[in-house]
C-alpha cells in the first residue's frame, strides 16, 4: 500500500491505477447501497411509524402486550431498531471490507 | 441510617473513584490529552459516549418531561437515539480514518482553508458553552436538595472534580473516568425502575411492566393512565397534541444535531481504528437506549404515582416528599378554592389546578414519592452527578482542544512546541471549568432555552458540511463556509427572534409552516445542504491533494492517519 505516497503528478491525473479505481468505486457503491437500505428502515420506523402512521397505529396492539402500536414504536420500538441497525451495518461493512481487500490489517 | 447519610456515602464514594481513575491515567502527550493517545477499546469508548452524551437533561429532567408530555415525549427518545444511527453510517468510520484532533481541525483541511477552521472553532465552542452551564446547573441543583448545602458550594465542589481530572488527565483521564460513570448513572436509573415496576406491574423489567397490566386496578396500565388524564382534563397520554410536521421537525433536528455535537464526534477519534469506530457507535447506542427505553416507563410510572398521591389529598396530610421539595420551590400549591384539598387537574377539566410540579423533580423524587428505601434515594443523588460531571468534562475538552489545537497551533502560534500546546491545552481547560463553573453559580434565565439552540446550531452547521466533505469530492470550500454561515444565522435568528425578542408571539399560528423554535434547526440544515451544494457547482474544484484525500478516507485501510499523508 505505497500509492498514497506518490505527489506531484498532473492536476486530474489519478494517483491510482485505473484498476484499482474502478475497484474502489464498486466498493463504495456497494456501501452507498447498504447506507440507503439502512437509512429506509431508520426512516420508516421512526417517522413513518412512529410519527406520520402513530394514530393508525395507536387502534391495534403490539402482540402479547397493552402498548398501543404508534405509541410503542414511538417510544420503545424505534430505539430497539435503531440499536439493530448499526450491528447489522457493522457486520455488513466488516464483510464488504475483506471482500474488497481494504480491511485493516491486524498491526496498523 | 437516613437519606443525607447515604447520600454523602455514595456520592463520596463515587468521586473517590473519579479521582483515583484520574492519577492512574494522566495524559503525558497532547495525542492523550485531545484523544486518549487512540488506543481506547470500543467497548470501553461505547460506555465512554454514553456517559458523555448522557447528561443532567437525560438522567434528571427527561422522564419528567416525557411524564408531563406524554406520546409527544417521544421526540426527546426517537431524536436523541436516532442520531447514533446517522452518525454510525455516515460520519464516524469517516471521521475515524481521517484521524484528526478535533471538529475544525477537520472541516479545516477538508474545507483547505483557515477562515472555515475558524468558523468551525467559533460554533464549537459556542454550541459547547450553552451545554456546559446546563451541567453546572444539575449539579447544583442535585447538592441542593440532597445534601443542603447551598447551591453555589455544590457547583464549587462539581467544578473542582471536574478540574482534576479534565485538566490532569485531558481526554484519558476523562475516557475512563467517564465509563465509571455510565456504570454508576445506569445502576443509579435502573434500581428505582426495576422496584417501581414491580411496586407497579408486578413485573421487574420496565420496559415490560409499561405495556402490562396495573395491579391496583387490574387494567391496562397505559389505559389507566388514559382513563385517569380524561376523568382530570388532561388530554389521552399516548396521543399527542403537537402537529405531525412539529413533531416530524423537532425529531429531526434533535437526531441530525446529536450527530453534529462536537463532544460526541470527537469520541470516535478516540479508538484504534476504522472498524473500531463502527462497533463502538453500535455499543453507545445499545448503553444508551437501556437508559432511554427506561425512561418512558419512568415516566408513567411516576406520573401515576403523583397522580394517585396527591390529588384530592388533604394538604395537611401531605407525604414528605412533598414538604421537602416545597421548600425548594420546585413543587407549588396554591388552594384557590379554599377546599384544604389539593386539586391537581388539567387544562380540560371544570376546576381550578392547584399544583404545580417542576419537571425536573420526577426522577429525582420519584424514590421517595414510592417510598423506595434511603440508599436509592441517595443512589439517586450519586446517578445525577455522575450524568452532569461526565457531560461537562467533555464539552469542556471541545472547549479547551478548539482553542489549544485550532486557534493557537492550526492557525496564530503554528511554531508553537507539544509541550507549549499540552500546557495550552490545559489552561484552556481550566479556564474553560471556571467560565463553565461561573454560569452555574449564576445561571443565565436563558440556560433551559438554549439547549434546544445547541441541537439547532449543530444541525444547520456541522452536519451538512461533515457529511458532503465526505460523500461529495466536488464540495467546495466557498460552498462550506457560505453553507455553515447561512444555516446558523438562519436558525439562530428565528431561535432569537421567537425565543428572546417577542417571545408572545411563540405560537403555532405565527410560526412559519407551524414548525416551533425547537424543530428550526431541520430547515437550517435544509438551507444549509442546498447552498452548500448550489455554490459548490458554480466556485472551482477542490484541489487535487483533497480530492484524493477524499478517497483514502472512504476507505477503511491505508498505512498511518490520512491526516499526516495529506499534509
Amino acid at each position: 500500500m505505497t500509492e498514497h505516497t506518490s505527489s506531484g503528478s498532473g492536476a486530474a491525473a489519478p494517483l491510482l491505477p485505473a484498476e484499482v479505481v474502478a475497484h474502489r468505486a464498486e466498493y463504495w457503491r456497494r456501501n452507498l447501497r447498504y447506507v440507503s437500505v439502512l437509512l429506509g428502515v431508520w426512516f420508516l420506523v421512526s417517522y413513518g411509524f412512529g410519527i406520520i402512521l402513530a394514530d393508525t397505529l395507536n387502534a391495534f396492539r403490539l402482540p402479547g402486550t397493552n402498548y398501543p402500536l404508534g405509541f410503542w414504536f414511538a417510544q420503545q420500538g424505534a430505539i430497539y431498531v435503531f440499536v439493530i441497525l448499526i450491528f447489522v451495518y457493522v457486520a455488513l461493512m466488516n464483510r464488504l471490507d475483506r471482500e474488497f481487500d481494504v480491511d485493516e490489517q491486524e498491526d496498523a | 441510617m437516613n437519606v443525607q447519610s447515604w447520600t454523602f456515602l455514595l456520592v463520596a464514594a463515587s468521586f473517590a473513584l473519579y479521582i483515583g481513575i484520574a492519577i492512574w491515567s494522566r495524559a503525558s502527550t497532547t495525542k492523550d490529552f485531545y484523544v486518549a493517545g487512540t488506543g481506547v477499546s470500543p467497548l470501553a469508548n461505547g460506555m465512554a459516549t454514553a456517559a458523555d452524551w448522557m447528561s443532567a437533561a437525560s438522567f434528571i429532567s427527561m422522564a419528567g418531561l416525557i411524564s408531563f408530555m406524554g406520546y409527544d415525549g417521544s421526540v426527546y427518545l426517537m431524536g436523541w437515539t436516532g442520531g447514533y444511527v446517522l452518525l454510525a453510517l455516515l460520519l464516524a468510520p469517516y471521521l475515524r480514518k481521517y484521524g484528526a484532533f478535533t471538529v475544525p481541525d477537520f472541516v479545516g483541511d477538508r474545507y483547505y482553508s483557515k477562515l472555515a477552521r475558524v468558523v468551525a472553532v467559533v460554533c464549537a465552542i459556542f454550541i459547547s458553552f450553552t451545554y456546559v452551564a446546563g451541567q453546572m446547573r444539575g449539579v447544583g441543583i442535585v447538592f441542593g436538595r440532597f445534601l443542603e448545602v447551598d447551591i453555589n458550594t455544590g457547583v464549587f465542589i462539581g467544578m473542582a472534580i471536574v478540574f482534576f481530572y479534565a485538566v490532569l488527565g485531558g481526554m484519558k483521564g476523562i475516557t475512563y473516568t467517564q465509563v465509571a460513570q455510565y456504570c454508576v448513572l445506569i445502576f443509579a436509573y435502573m434500581v428505582p425502575a426495576i422496584y417501581l415496576s414491580i411496586l407497579i406491574t408486578g413485573n421487574p423489567i420496565p420496559q415490560l411492566g409499561l405495556g402490562g397490566v396495573d395491579q391496583a386496578s387490574g387494567v391496562a396500565l397505559l389505559e389507566r393512565l388514559n382513563g385517569l388524564h380524561l376523568e382530570l382534563g388532561f388530554g389521552p397520554y399516548t396521543s399527542g397534541t403537537k402537529s405531525t410536521l412539529d413533531v416530524f421537525f423537532i425529531t429531526a433536528a434533535l437526531m441530525v444535531g446529536t450527530a453534529g455535537l462536537p463532544h460526541v464526534i470527537i469520541r470516535f477519534y478516540t479508538v484504534p481504528r476504522v472498524r473500531d469506530a463502527r462497533i463502538s457507535a453500535g455499543w453507545a447506542l445499545l448503553f444508551i437506549s437501556l437508559l432511554y427505553t427506561t425512561a418512558p416507563a419512568v415516566a408513567v410510572f411516576a406520573r401515576t404515582n403523583l397522580i394517585n398521591s396527591v390529588n384530592n389529598v388533604p394538604y395537611a396530610s401531605v407525604p414528605n416528599w412533598f414538604t421537602n421539595w416545597e421548600a425548594t420551590g420546585l413543587v407549588e400549591f396554591d388552594d384557590v378554592n379554599g377546599d384544604g384539598r389539593i386539586q391537581f387537574v388539567g387544562p380540560e377539566s371544570s376546576v381550578t389546578n392547584e399544583l404545580r410540579v417542576d419537571n425536573d423533580i420526577m426522577v429525582l423524587a420519584n424514590p421517595e414519592i414510592a417510598g423506595l428505601p434511603d440508599w436509592v434515594v441517595g443512589l439517586v443523588a450519586a446517578g445525577g452527578l455522575a450524568a452532569a460531571l461526565s457531560t461537562a468534562a467533555g464539552l469542556l475538552l471541545v472547549i479547551s482542544s478548539a482553542v489549544s489545537h485550532d486557534l493557537l497551533k492550526r492557525v496564530l502560534v503554528p511554531e508553537i512546541t507539544e509541550k507549549g500546546e499540552l500546557l495550552a491545552a490545559r489552561v484552556a481547560a481550566g479556564v474553560a471549568v471556571l467560565v463553565a463553573g461561573y454560569f452555574g453559580m449564576h445561571p443565565p434565565g436563558f440556560v433551559a432555552q438554549v439547549v434546544a439552540f445547541a441541537f439547532g446550531l449543530a444541525a444547520s452547521s456541522f452536519f451538512p458540511v461533515i457529511l458532503l466533505g465526505i460523500f461529495s469530492k466536488r464540495t467546495t470550500r466557498e460552498g462550506a463556509i457560505l453553507g455553515m454561515i447561512s444555516g446558523i444565522s438562519f436558525t439562530a435568528a428565528y431561535i432569537v427572534y421567537f425565543k428572546f425578542i417577542r417571545p408572545d408571539l411563540n405560537s403555532a399560528a405565527h410560526w412559519w409552516f407551524g414548525i416551533s423554535p425547537e424543530g428550526i434547526g431541520t430547515l437550517g440544515m435544509l438551507i444549509n445542504f442546498a447552498i452548500t451544494a448550489t455554490v459548490s457547482r458554480v466556485t472551482p474544484a477542490p484541489p487535487v491533494h483533497v480530492q484524493v484525500l477524499v478517497d483514502l478516507i472512504r476507505v477503511p485501510r491505508g498505512a498511518g492517519e490520512a491526516h499526516e499523508l495529506s499534509a
